[in-house]
């Protein structure tokens, strides 16, 4: 996995609230048996006018103008700065390869939904949640400000602002270490291969019913 | 010292190693495999060089993609060739590790949260997890089971365990009895109504009282299948004697000696009576209605005599945005009646409503009479071979064709549309699914979900009504 320590990036406002994964990414997007490529049809049905087809050729796709990644000021942003509940709905890994793939490192909102944050780390994206009144005064920020860029330091925990004003995050050790380090976490857990050998042949004995196959 | 809640006993037997960091390792017993999430997993293994830990923990079938009609053709029926290959990799996936497969024409095939319960693959006290936001719908069986990513997919199949940190507890307690008519579906809806779709998120919820434990095993799997929706990824009810009747007998399921030794450890998966919650949240069964979506969230929900709000009276600036945006996208006006929404095609299926007791209270409503002429269609998608077979040896199938509703084959089907069977824009559907999320249905569909009876109703009436008028 690729490591994050720090990112600083333009920023665009996604400004709704319950952005859901199939509106990340959608359906039609999840057929294909890759990690990579799902870029071009990050929020598909919003960016576009016309409903998009696997394994086609975006760029002659007519846009819609009023969305925000269509705008050229926010082209080539790499900061999401979104509302509540961001990433709700299905388990979707390819909502994330779909954020990485168009070019964000970092998703900033109130609040996430619970697979789709955790997902993000398993692919060098870092969902960062500050207090909705910090989200609504960085959206303003944005909106104001041309190019309006944000300086994320995991190492830290802080967002900082262009005038240098600084907000810090949580973040859980084990995700933030993995990420530092663009750990695999696989290797990581068998490292403890034996304990889990021996949990296992435990529970063999306590509750052999758990390793039947059909009969 | 307070008692353990169910998760918190359910958490512990599955403790693997408890980290300083705070994260622990915890051990996976069962993961089902579909064929959308994981065959960016089978790929990071070989990429790796990596065997599966423990192939007899997995199941696999499709079901995403699988189209419900001509399916004696197997996978060459699949007429979109991106979707034929997704099948493909799964089965070929599966024979290249020798994990279990029920293919696209055995008949044990459905959709996953189908089959592990029907197959006595998923028992109670269990870990279960699957690249699919729906395997909350297992802790019906006082399993702790969720959701997961690819990434985490392929960490189960290296390792047999997940990294986790653990969740806070919930309680959602349904006090009494549920009025005729009313089912699992509207009191899960309910629920995300009252607490909101993110109201339990960082939470597992427990869901008990009395008219929980009324229910049977598939409405149970109604109401934890749609945890989800409500934002947590598990949901559970502890073992009671429906519990242990209907796994019994099932092909994975313990027999003699060890079913008793089984029956014995999952009498004991039940929040102890002094456990103490993070969070409890009531409701009283004998005022919930039979529920329908208005909204592109499944919290945007109302009884059946309710109206559309108005977002004018919403006082917080977020939701009305979300309302004023939602009414838009639905083709909705505000206080317009439910009862007024005119619908174009019903949907009777998805994980959440396609198991045998659902098709029977879906052609209980149906028979004797016919589908609405102004529908362009009606279907009725069962959850698995089995379910379907059980369905016509009860002669449902054909209460549901002679009243004009289509008796497809089984899959995911139109509750997210990745196969042929999917909304044109602008259309509205009364369907069984979970998400009413713009496009889940195809492009521009309009969804709005009920219970497998209300959607009966519906497919009669052509538009919504209270499934209570029809009934005597």
């Amino acid at each position: 996995m690729r490591a994050f320590k720090q990112h600083q990036g333009v920023v665009a406002p996604m400004d709704r609230s319950n952005v859901d994964t199939d509106m990340i990414i959608p359906k039609q997007f999840l057929k294909s048996i890759k990690r990579t490529g799902f870029g071009p049809n990050l929020f598909d049905e919003l960016r576009y006018l016309d409903e998009g087809k696997p394994d086609q050729d975006c760029s002659n796709r007519p846009l819609n103008p009023a969305f925000v990644l269509n705008q050229d000021r926010y082209r080539n942003a790499s900061v999401l700065l979104a509302r509540r509940n961001f990433g709700c709905g299905s388990s979707r890994e390819h909502a994330p390869w779909a954020l990485d793939d168009f070019g964000f490192r970092v998703i900033i909102a109130p609040s996430f939904a619970d697979i789709f944050y955790n997902n993000c780390f398993k692919n060098g994206l870092l969902p960062i949640v500050l207090d909705e009144e910090v989200v609504e005064k960085l959206f303003q920020e944005t909106y104001e400000n041309e190019g309006y860029q944000l300086s994320i330091d995991l190492e830290a925990k802080t967002v900082t602002t262009p005038s240098g004003e600084s907000f810090s995050f949580d973040v859980d050790d084990f995700r933030r270490h993995c990420l530092l380090n663009g750990l695999d976490d696989i290797g990581v857990t068998l490292e403890d291969a034996d304990l889990i050998r021996d949990y296992e042949n435990k529970r063999r004995e306590t509750a052999p019913w758990l390793f039947n196959t059909a009969n | 010292m307070a008692g353990k809640t169910l998760y918190d006993k359910l958490w512990d037997d599955h403790l693997v190693k408890q980290r300083d960091d705070g994260s622990a390792l915890i051990y996976i017993d069962r993961q089902l495999l579909h064929e959308v999430t994981s065959p960016q997993a089978f790929e990071g293994l070989r990429l790796a060089g990596r065997k599966p830990w423990r192939i007899d923990a997995n199941i696999a079938t499709p079901d995403h993609n699988v189209p419900t009609t001509d399916r004696e053709r197997g996978v060459e029926g699949i007429v979109d060739p991106v979707s034929r290959i997704q099948v493909e990799t799964l089965d070929k996936n599966c024979d290249e590790f020798g994990i279990l497969e029920f293919k696209i024409k055995d008949q044990r095939q459905g959709i996953v949260h189908v089959i592990g319960p029907e197959q006595g693959a998923t028992l109670p006290g269990m870990s279960i997890v699957c690249g699919d936001s729906h395997t909350s719908t297992h802790g019906a069986f006082g399993c702790l089971a969720h959701g997961i990513g690819t990434s985490e997919v392929e960490h189960v199949l290296a390792t047999q365990c997940l990294v986790q940190q653990k969740m806070k507890n919930m309680l959602v307690k349904v006090n009494g009895k549920l009025g005729p008519g009313v089912t699992g579906k509207d009191v899960v809806l309910a629920i995300i109504g009252r607490i909101g779709t993110a109201g339990g998120t960082g939470y597992a919820i427990e869901f008990g009282g009395e008219a929980i434990h009324d229910l049977s095993m598939e409405a149970r799997m109604t109401i934890c299948n749609m945890s989800i929706e409500a934002g947590a990824r598990v949901g559970m009810v502890s073992v009671d004697d429906t519990t242990i009747d209907y796994v019994k007998g099932r092909p994975f399921s313990p027999k003699g000696e060890q079913w008793d030794r089984a029956v014995d450890y999952w009498r004991t998966l039940h929040s102890d009576d002094d456990a103490v919650f993070d969070k409890v949240v009531e409701l009283e069964a004998s005022e919930i209605q039979p529920q329908v979506s208005w909204g592109t969230s499944p919290e945007m929900v109302t009884g059946v005599d309710g109206s559309v709000p108005d977002p004018d009276r919403e006082d917080d600036p977020i939701k009305r945005e979300g309302i004023v945006r939602a009414l838009k996208y639905m083709g909705l006006q505000p206080n317009q009646k439910i009862t007024d929404i005119k619908l174009d095609r019903v949907f009777i299926g998805s994980c959440t409503n396609s198991r045998i007791e659902d098709l029977r209270e879906a052609a209980k409503v149906v028979k004797g009479h016919k589908v609405s002429p102004t529908l362009k269609q009606a279907m009725v998608v069962p959850g698995s071979g089995l379910v379907k077979a059980q369905a016509e040896k009860e002669g449902l199938d054909k209460v549901f064709i002679e009243a004009g509703l289509e008796w497809r084959d089984p899959g995911c089907s139109m509750c997210l549309a990745m196969n042929a069977d999917k909304l044109g824009q602008g259309e509205h559907c009364a369907s069984t699914s979970n998400r009413n999320f713009e496009g889940r249905q195809g492009f521009g569909g309009r969804t709005h979900l009920v219970s497998p009876a209300m959607a009966a109703a519906a497919a009669i009436k052509g538009h919504f009504v209270d499934v209570r008028e029809m009934m005597n």
